[in-house]
């Protein structure tokens, strides 16, 4: 798909170029591009390395495992299949805790040891049960806090107000989430509906 | 959105804090962690140049303003700026691939302008369905994905949507 999209997008600018007598200014873009391109990367340099390693200390101090007990309440809610004391459950707040500060890297293991487990309590068959595709909805629509790479971003392009998005940001990603949520017990409620008829 | 400026000063303090009471060596930690973030932004280097090329090739060559002039009519008769639409499209797809049309639209039009804020909400509002799931799914070997894959994508547009309106109401 996204070797597709990528292919896509310098073919059909190269031929509208060809058709358009552009090619001058594709000529431009390709260099230019590739040179904003590192630009980019080592203004995200400073935010990665600096917001990485602020959460290494609220991860190493008990933090985030702290804050993932708070959400304990609202994980069983969502997650009705997995019992309290299951690992399964441990895994998923430490997944959904370093999704909401932005920890991507640490997320993921997280995430891929709580499907592991959740595989587990789903007899270990090839189909997804209802609990993973909860935890995927969860981390499709990311919980993210502080979205750093865009504050990098915008920091560079000289934002006057860099973090004035982070309102917006936790608003949208509010809404996302809930919105999986329901769409997943919206296709869960049909799907059950249809196996009981 | 006054809020906004202090939640990352107090944050930071907090966790400062929290981690010199629990006696965690505060600077050696936070090295040991921005090597990590060191070596993530290395690694996409590769990413976002070969993206950043191939949309800066079609913006330049006019494509780009042609597919937005086609979507020009309905998309502004709902308040959604035609600008965003190819953010909106490569979001599900590609991390880096959005990553770098966010940087094109906020070098192109400000970061500070409408489309700007609204293509930074965006970016950090929704993750890249796509990868997720091919992730988390393959590491476990799942075969067959029920609802997942809808369910990633209708969040996604939920979303979206939900960054149109609030980006509205508070920069509007």
């Amino acid at each position: 798909m996204v070797n597709l999209i990528w292919a896509g997008l310098f073919l059909l600018g190269i031929l509208y170029a060809l058709m358009n007598g552009t090619m001058e200014e594709v000529n431009k873009a390709i260099f230019t591009g590739a040179e904003e391109a590192i630009a980019v990367c080592i203004g995200l340099l400073s935010v990665l390395v600096f917001w990485l390693g602020l959460m290494k200390i609220a991860q190493k101090s008990g933090l985030l495992d702290l804050l993932g007990k708070g959400f304990k309440p609202i994980a069983k809610k969502l997650f009705p299949e997995v019992p309290p004391e299951h690992p399964a459950m441990g895994y998923i707040l430490s997944n959904m805790m370093a999704n909401m500060f932005g920890l991507g890297n640490a997320a993921t293991p997280m995430g891929i040891k709580a499907m592991e487990e959740l595989k587990k309590l789903n007899q270990m068959k090839d189909n997804a049960s209802r609990s993973m595709i909860t935890l995927l909805a969860l981390n499709t629509s990311s919980l993210t806090l502080i979205p750093t790479s865009v504050i990098a971003i915008r920091m560079k392009y000289g934002s006057v107000s860099p973090t004035e998005i982070v309102g917006t940001t936790i608003a949208a990603t509010a809404c996302s989430t809930i919105g999986a949520i329901l769409i997943d017990r919206f296709f869960y409620r049909r799907s059950k509906g249809r196996d009981s008829m | 959105m006054n809020a906004s400026i202090w939640i990352i000063p107090l944050m930071i303090g907090f966790i400062l804090a929290y981690g010199t009471w629990k006696r965690v060596p505060t600077y050696e930690t936070f090295v040991e962690g921005g090597k990590e973030g060191l070596s993530i932004a290395v690694s996409i280097v590769p990413y976002l140049v070969g993206m950043m090329v191939a949309i800066s090739v079609f913006r330049a060559s006019g494509a780009m303003a042609f597919l937005s002039s086609l979507l020009k009519v309905p998309l502004e008769a709902i308040g959604v700026p035609t600008e965003i639409v190819p953010l909106a499209l490569i979001r599900p797809i590609s991390g880096t691939g959005a990553l770098a049309m966010t940087t094109d639209i906020i070098s192109t039009y400000g970061p500070d302008s409408f489309v700007g804020r609204l293509a930074s909400t965006m970016q950090g509002s929704t993750d890249t369905t796509l990868y997720v799931i091919t992730v988390y799914f393959g590491a476990i070997g799942i075969k067959r994905m029920g609802n997942a894959l809808k369910v990633g994508l209708l969040a996604d547009l939920v979303g979206m949507a939900a960054a149109v309106i609030f980006v509205t109401i508070v920069f509007g």
